[in-house]
């Protein structure tokens, strides 16, 4: 194998093994492994629970370590957000579609970026063409932001943004549209993803070298627990490093790993720990394995809760909770005979919510074709208001506790997600081994694990590699116009013919100078985006003090 | 000058601004693994880089994984440039997020074969060595 623009070695291997022929769907293994590769016995007794102290280990809900869940009554009293993850096209297509979502009995909102936003550039940048509006909506502006947001509440919505590399710049333009709107900053809600080391080992969005972008972090962390204390400025994301084809245990590990990191270097810069740790927040997938997963979402409440108060101490116990959101996976969408996505997702919604999430998304079955269509939406929604009100499931709290065989498993993930961190913890921690090249290895690893189980039949996935159909389904599917791009190009060359350049330029400079001062650099991007400096001006200013990056490529 | 014995060479890529690199990588391990000579580009290529890199090395075939929904862009550009340097004769194939829709015309422009997701290396790996070279 060659890297383009990497020594020129050629390397070969003997051809992959063939699956064995006798093989028929429904024939039973004789040993079973769960999406992990952990062993499953065919059955669990209290003997697999002997060094497992309920006292220590499970506790009560509310309770430490939180293993049942961060609140006292969950669902008894609260339901879950259900915010299902939306943009499309341009501002204002995104916006109708964020009304018709709230009319639905939607609880929260969540927006989905174009690639060139999600990238730092402007949609009339020359590598923006054929990418505006497709994948999310196009923001370059503080116009589009205002756009987005018209006619909806930002002191009584909850918002989540999923922005990774321009996090800062985003949050400040929207911070500028609550001022401009007079809403105190401190009673905004919402989530900003802004998990640059999941970018890195996964979904591969970044503007600059790791050390800037951790002080950007850090500057929001900071800025968001003296201006902003009801937001999440950060949402430590394990999704992205499953939808890249990781394990569970592999995404546990990964995950809090990295949280503890964030962690590390907010107080390296200064942060009293309670000054910031309530506001934290994390995002994991929810695959196939139905027992897998829910014992993922308790082993990782656990795990942090007991690391947060060994490494830190805190007083305040919201800073040991684990509060997260969760996402069906997108991965597991299978083009074949697409309705039967619908299916799967019901089941790892459910997972999710037996885990004990505390918002969720559950994916439309056209994922794996395009971006939703409304109707495909509005089914995923109701997915999970039949999961709420018709199932009976959130009657009691964590229904599975004490279930030999969960209780196990949630040992068994946590055991794993430990042995990560010790060989993260010798290779110098999650930066090193990012410049190494580890988790993404792993993960890559465990991907062709994967997908090789599934072209010998080992793993069966149904319309896929067993109960194929020869008639070809078609389910109707979004289509985004190439007008968007036309349309935003316009909007921009009069948003910028609408201001001062030379206040611009002096932001810009501002932003560059704070930028190598290292003092928090939000309140100064704020002013760029009052001066009406664009998305892609303030990311290219910052690229020219902070400079960019280039993968190690891992294959 | 390339004989039936000599190895394939496929140059396998991603254009545009999307990272999902999972399946690609993927493409990637599964015909190295069937013997067949894998230039990887990594991420975030122009077409214009795909296209230079794929004449330098010679190449049969040039994969592209898309994800973003800017393949009806980035595929005819390739396909483009392609003819512009008279090496037409270099196939283009791909997969990733592509509706059913966008199949047909695709094809049309002159891609030989699309990927869903869901397709088995086996396949692709087959389709790559049925190449006439």
């Amino acid at each position: 194998m060659k890297i383009a623009h990497e020594s020129p070695v050629v390397h070969q291997k003997d051809s992959a093994e063939e699956r064995p022929a006798s093989y028929h769907p429904q024939d039973r293994k004789t040993t079973c492994t769960s999406l992990s590769e952990l062993p499953i016995a065919d059955r669990y007794t209290q003997e697999d629970l002997r060094d497992w102290d309920p006292e220590r280990d499970l506790g009560h809900p509310g309770d430490f370590p939180y293993t049942r869940g961060i609140h006292p009554t969950m669902y008894r009293s609260r339901l879950w957000t259900m915010r299902q993850f939306a943009g499309f096209g341009t501002a204002h297509d995104t916006n109708a579609r964020f009304k018709y979502l709230l009319d639905q009995g939607q609880t929260g909102l969540s927006v989905a970026f174009d690639m060139p936003t999600l990238m730092g550039l402007d949609s009339d940048d020359q590598q923006a063409l054929g990418e505006v509006g497709y994948c999310g909506v196009a923001i370059s502006s503080l116009e589009d932001m205002a756009t987005l947001f018209e006619g909806i509440p930002l002191d009584r919505v909850s918002v989540s943004m999923t922005i990774n590399g321009p996090a800062a710049v985003i949050f400040a333009m929207y911070l500028t549209l609550a001022e401009q709107q007079g809403i105190p900053l401190n009673r905004l809600n919402g989530t900003l993803q802004n998990d640059i080391l999941k970018e890195y080992i996964a979904q591969k969005e970044w503007l600059f070298p790791p050390a800037p972008h951790m002080r950007l972090i850090t500057d929001t962390i900071g800025y968001c627990s003296e201006y902003v204390p009801k937001w999440h400025p950060i949402s430590i994301s394990g999704y992205h490093i499953r939808e890249a084809g990781s394990t569970g245990v592999q995404e546990l590990a990964f995950t809090l790993y990295n949280g503890l990191t964030y962690v590390e270097a907010a107080v390296q810069a200064g942060l009293p720990i309670d000054a910031f740790a309530p506001q934290l927040s994390f995002f994991f997938n929810s695959h196939n394995d139905f027992f897998e997963e829910i014992a993922k979402f308790r082993a990782a409440r656990r795990v942090w809760a007991q690391e947060m108060k060994d490494r830190y101490h805190p007083n305040n116990p919201r800073s040991l909770q684990l509060r997260c959101h969760a996402q069906t996976a997108g991965c597991s969408l299978m083009a074949q005979q697409p309705m039967n996505n619908v299916v799967r997702t019901t089941l790892q919604a459910l997972a999710a919510v037996l885990g004990g999430t505390q918002s969720l998304h559950t994916n439309s079955m056209d994922e794996t074709l395009s971006l939703p269509t409304q109707e495909a939406v509005t089914l995923a929604l109701r997915t999970q208001q039949i999961i709420a009100h018709e199932s009976g499931v959130t009657n009691t709290v964590d229904p599975l506790a004490g279930s030999y065989f969960i209780e196990h498993l949630t040992n068994r993930m946590e055991e794993g997600a430990r042995e990560y961190f010790r060989k993260l913890d010798d290779m110098g921690g999650m930066l090193a081994a990012i410049e190494r090249g580890f988790p993404q290895r792993e993960i890559l690893e465990a991907s062709q694990h994967y997908q090789e189980e599934i072209d010998r039949k080992e793993r069966i996935i149904v319309g896929v590699n067993e109960y194929v159909e020869s008639e070809q389904y078609t389910i109707p599917t979004l289509r985004i116009g190439k007008e968007v791009e036309q349309y935003q190009r316009e909007r921009l060359r009069s948003f910028r013919a609408n201001r001062d350049p030379k206040k611009v330029g002096e932001a810009l400079h501002e932003i560059q100078w704070f930028a190598q001062s290292g003092e928090n650099l939000l309140p100064h991007l704020m002013h760029a985006v009052k001066a009406r400096a664009t998305l892609g001006e303030m990311c290219s200013a910052l690229k020219e003090v902070f400079g960019s990056y280039r993968e190690p490529v891992v294959l | 000058m390339t004989t039936a014995t000599t190895p394939i060479r496929v140059l396998i890529g991603k254009v545009g601004l999307d990272g999902h690199d999972r399946g690609v990588k993927l493409v990637a391990r599964a015909l190295r693994d069937s013997g067949v000579e894998v230039i990887y580009t990594g991420l975030h290529q122009t077409p214009e880089q795909v296209v230079n890199i794929a004449i330098q090395e010679d190449v049969q075939a040039i994969g592209l994984s898309i994800h973003s929904g800017a393949h009806t862009s980035l595929f005819p550009r390739v396909l483009e440039l392609l003819k512009t340097h008279h090496a037409e004769d270099i196939a283009v194939f791909g997969g990733g997020i592509i509706p059913s829709d966008d199949v047909g015309p695709l094809m049309e422009t002159g891609v030989r074969a699309l990927f869903p997701p869901g397709t088995s290396m086996s396949r692709i790996v087959e389709f790559v060595k049925g190449l006439p070279r």
